[in-house]
């Protein structure tokens, strides 16, 4: 769901582009004070996972893909301030090096998929850790579940994005409905390939998964976005 | 960190990240994703500029001047790949030696 340039005019992308400066230095900040120096490494190889699994495009529907977004699995492994960081590293490395995502269109894919798509999908799985059992089947399923919503999440953010500054006279309710259903589709295999990927760290190293502890509030992870 | 175990744990995410990259992605679906098909059935494809960066050595995942598709898609994953794991971890050490966390060793 990368948005090449052009798909949407240059002040909306230079306010997504302010946007996502902020957001990522109040991540970069709130990651330095809270990872330790062991989460270093998983915080580099997440994201390179993410990286590896965005190249993998699986077909959701008759000449249609998509791939992992992999906010949610970001936050739910290292947090979601690093998780933040790790996607936007990423979308870094694709648009500079892969010329995959618009340049001036950055700013835009960080706010989708780093600040909706981690963030948001956070919250997302704080709540559902909150009514899901708990446990290792908990934390999985809580999982999957905010990462298949966090997709059309995603899209839709598009869809404000591009009423806002789209540079094409179409009919917005029809794009919302295009994006938003094709994304439903995506959704399930992002939340399946999060829940299969946080089951295989929960399962060898459990003392990793930032997101594993107890689902109540006044833990860290809930005071974490509110704050 | 706790020996062998721990340190098998990283060669072996690495290691499946290297391979999802490198190799699972020749098998990887070349159909238009969500965007990119939304954008062609409701008529705003055209709208897509091409990249600045459209002509770099490692653009579209492949690699300049190598033919065969899936040795260049497979080298570009890896370099990507490990790219991504560099600028990680100069970024994470960076921000967490900023943010005031216990001092790197």
């Amino acid at each position: 769901m990368h948005i090449p340039d052009g798909f949407v005019d240059a002040p909306t992308s230079a306010v997504a582009g302010a946007v996502a400066a902020g957001s990522v230095a109040v991540a970069a900040r709130r990651c330095g004070e809270e990872l330790g120096e062991r989460q270093v490494p998983l915080a580099a190889v997440t994201a390179a996972f993410i990286f590896a699994t965005q190249m993998l495009n699986f077909p959701v529907a008759s000449g249609t893909s998509g791939h992992l977004l992999g906010g949610v699995l970001a936050a739910v492994l290292v947090g979601p301030w690093a998780g933040v960081v790790c996607i936007t590293v990423v979308l870094g490395v694709q648009a500079l090096l892969f010329a995959d995502g618009g340049l001036t269109a950055l700013g835009l894919n960080v706010v989708n998929l780093a600040v909706v798509g981690c963030l948001g999908g956070w919250l997302l799985y704080r709540a559902l850790r909150a009514v899901l059992p708990d446990g290792a089947l908990g934390v999985e399923l809580a999982a999957g579940l905010a990462a298949f919503a966090s997709v059309p999440l995603a899209a839709a953010a598009f869809v404000v994005e591009f009423a806002v500054g789209g540079t094409a006279d179409v009919d917005l309710g029809s794009v919302f409905a295009a994006m938003v259903g094709t994304h439903v589709l995506i959704g399930v295999g992002e939340g399946v390939i999060t829940a299969l990927a946080v089951g295989a760290v929960l399962g060898t190293r459990p003392d990793l998964v930032h997101g594993a502890g107890p689902p109540r509030p006044r833990e860290v992870g809930a005071e974490e976005v509110a704050a | 960190m706790t020996g062998r175990g721990a340190h098998r744990f990283w060669v072996a995410a690495v290691a499946v990240a290297l391979v999802l990259a490198g190799v699972v992605s020749w098998y990887a679906s070349s159909s238009p994703d969500g965007l990119e098909r939304v954008a062609e059935d409701q008529g705003f494809v055209d709208r897509a500029e091409d990249h600045l960066l459209g002509d770099s050595p490692l653009a579209d995942y492949g690699v300049e001047g190598v033919d065969d598709e899936r040795l260049s898609g497979g080298v570009a994953g890896v370099v990507g790949v490990v790219v991504t794991l560099a600028v990680g971890a100069a970024v994470f050490r960076l921000v967490r030696r900023r943010g005031g966390a216990d001092p790197a060793p």
